[in-house]
């Protein structure tokens, strides 16, 4: 148990170790790294490896907007129906479900500001169940994932000290 | 020209760190595993709290010995990590980093041609700061076999009726070398006969890998007889808030304080109210970067085991000291070619005393990626060299 949390958090903070890498760093054998690294995405506890990119720096045309939505449940399936038919689409990037005064909140990705507007009127404003929509543009992404995304830090120690 | 400047600091020799840091200074493009301090920044909520008490005009003094409040916060500390129990009124005392604890201590308890023995390899102040007290450093160089360890055996050969102090130093710098608690058991014996005090530098107290710090004052009959030196810079990666501090009998720590009291008045106010926040919140930081030290740790030593270059175990600190002896040159002139050809920087062993020649300090207070980074230029020059 102890070992599976320990390499996820590894995993979690850099997935381009090896599980080689990984067994030393923690002090156990290879092939046991590899089966619990297995396991692991067997079971969708590891559900993927993405790279974090900062796009704003490769002057990408993309916009990025929180989507706060207010929705009816349906009888029965609850959120769960209303959640499904909205993860489908390739623009919805995350999607949870919240406590408080929304019950969505959707992050979708597009090219232009035009484009996200397009796609949460007849979208998502169109569903039957959603009541409403309120949308926010995000304008710096500072922290993603747990990493500064704004400058890298220099290494302000001297190269040699007791 | 007649020199203005005594004898006895002349005859100091400078730390042979500074020497190398003059060479790397000025090169470019250097990967450095040279550093004794932490990479970590200090944990934000510890800065926040000393960036709160400048805007609450904290910017006075504080009394001699420190804030009562940090004073007793270090006392439940060491208390509850250690379980060595201290009256924060009478023998607590808040230095300017683990270094003056170190001086003032020795200037409280050396007289003029009293011994001091330093296991070595040590700490580059040691032995000028047992020198500037009056007192004749003994050494005893310490062996890679015991694991940096020191023995009984030893400790018996260098006492002689002079000796006054052993200046004790675990977990380790510069070789990551720990003792555990049967390793101090099997030397208190001698001490106590001998009637010897202990000054015990535990300032990486919080930073070992096999079995949790134990604290020579914890064990029968040494609490009376031993100094504690220790401070933030290690555990909260707090290097240059200049804040330490010293435990130790009422007798004894009266005189510190009066050292303490007229060389540096008080320790810095604001470093003081971020520490009483690391005391009483920053278990967790200590933990994650300890765990982060411990991996690379095993990949520092795994790597380098696989290049052949041979390293006992350290458990301790954030250091290893692996033997280069079979490269046929001295620890600098291996630590200054490796410079030259592949702009990696170590520390050469022998700036920690003689015994330290034939080895090399590398830090591991750098990220798994900076260290591969390193290892991978270290590895062809170990190439070139064989």
């Amino acid at each position: 148990m102890q070992i599976r949390k320990e390499v996820l958090r590894i995993l979690e903070r850099n997935s381009r170790l090896t599980p080689g890498e990984i067994a030393v760093m923690i002090g156990e054998d290879e092939e046991k790294i590899k089966k619990v690294i297995e396991q692991l995405e067997q079971e969708q506890v590891i559900c993927g490896y993405h790279t974090l990119i900062n796009w704003d720096k490769e002057e990408a045309e993309m916009v990025t907007a929180l989507v706060e939505l207010k929705v009816t449940p349906q009888s029965g399936d609850g959120y769960n129906k209303i959640a499904e038919a909205i993860y489908q689409y390739p623009q919805v990037e995350t999607l949870n479900l919240m406590s408080g005064a929304y019950d969505f909140l959707v992050r979708l990705r597009g090219k232009t500001i035009k484009d996200i507007s397009l796609f949460v009127s007849e979208n998502l404003a169109s569903m039957e169940e959603v009541q409403s929509t309120a949308t926010y543009f995000i304008l710096t992404k500072y922290k993603e994932q747990g990493v500064t995304m704004i400058k890298k830090k220099q290494d302000e120690r001297m190269v040699i000290t007791p | 020209m007649k020199s203005y400047v005594t004898d006895k600091v002349k005859q100091i020799k400078p730390s042979g760190i500074r020497k190398f840091f003059d060479i790397v200074n000025d090169m470019p493009d250097i990967i450095s595993l040279g550093v004794g301090e932490p990479d970590f920044d200090t944990p934000w909520h510890i800065r926040e709290e000393g960036i709160r008490s400048l805007k609450a005009g904290k910017t006075f003094y504080t009394s001699n010995a420190g804030l009562m409040e940090l004073r007793k916060e270090i006392a439940i500390f060491n208390e509850r990590k250690y379980g060595i129990s201290y009256d924060p009124v009478h023998e607590i005392l808040v230095t300017v980093g683990g270094s003056e604890a170190i001086d003032i201590a020795l200037r409280a308890l050396v007289e003029p041609g009293d011994e001091v023995i330093i296991p070595e390899p040590a700490f580059v102040s040691y032995v000028p700061c047992v020198q500037l007290a009056g007192g004749e450093p003994v050494i005893i160089p310490l062996k890679e076999e015991n694991q940096f360890r020191l023995k009984p055996e030893e400790l018996k050969q260098a006492l002689s009726p002079k000796t006054k102090v052993i200046l004790l130093s675990y977990p380790n710098n510069p070789t990551g070398a720990v003792m555990e608690k049967e390793d101090l058991e099997a030397i208190t014996d001698i001490l106590i006969e001998r009637d010897i005090v202990v000054i015990s530098d535990e300032i990486y107290s919080e930073l070992t890998y096999k079995s949790p710090h134990v604290s020579i004052a914890s064990l029968p009959g040494m609490r009376e007889r031993t100094i504690v030196i220790n401070g933030f810079s290690k555990a909260y990666a707090m290097t240059g808030w200049r804040l330490g501090y010293a435990l130790a009998s009422a007798e004894i720590m009266e005189q510190m304080i009066k050292l303490h009291q007229f060389a540096l008045m008080c320790s810095p106010t604001s470093s003081q109210y971020a520490a009483i926040r690391a005391l009483k919140y920053g278990d967790e930081d200590v933990e994650l970067m300890r765990s982060a030290y411990d991996q690379r740790r095993r990949f520092l030593l795994h790597e380098l085991g696989k290049m052949g270059i041979p390293c006992f175990e350290p458990y301790g600190a954030f250091y290893i000291f692996p033997n280069i002896s079979q490269f046929h040159m001295s620890s600098e002139e291996f630590a200054t070619e490796l410079i030259h050809r592949q702009k990696v920087a170590v520390v050469p062993g022998d700036a920690f005393g003689d015994c330290g020649e034939g080895f090399v300090r590398i830090s591991y207070a750098y990220s798994i990626e900076e260290l591969k980074v390193a290892l991978e230029r270290i590895e062809r020059f170990i190439r070139e060299l064989r």
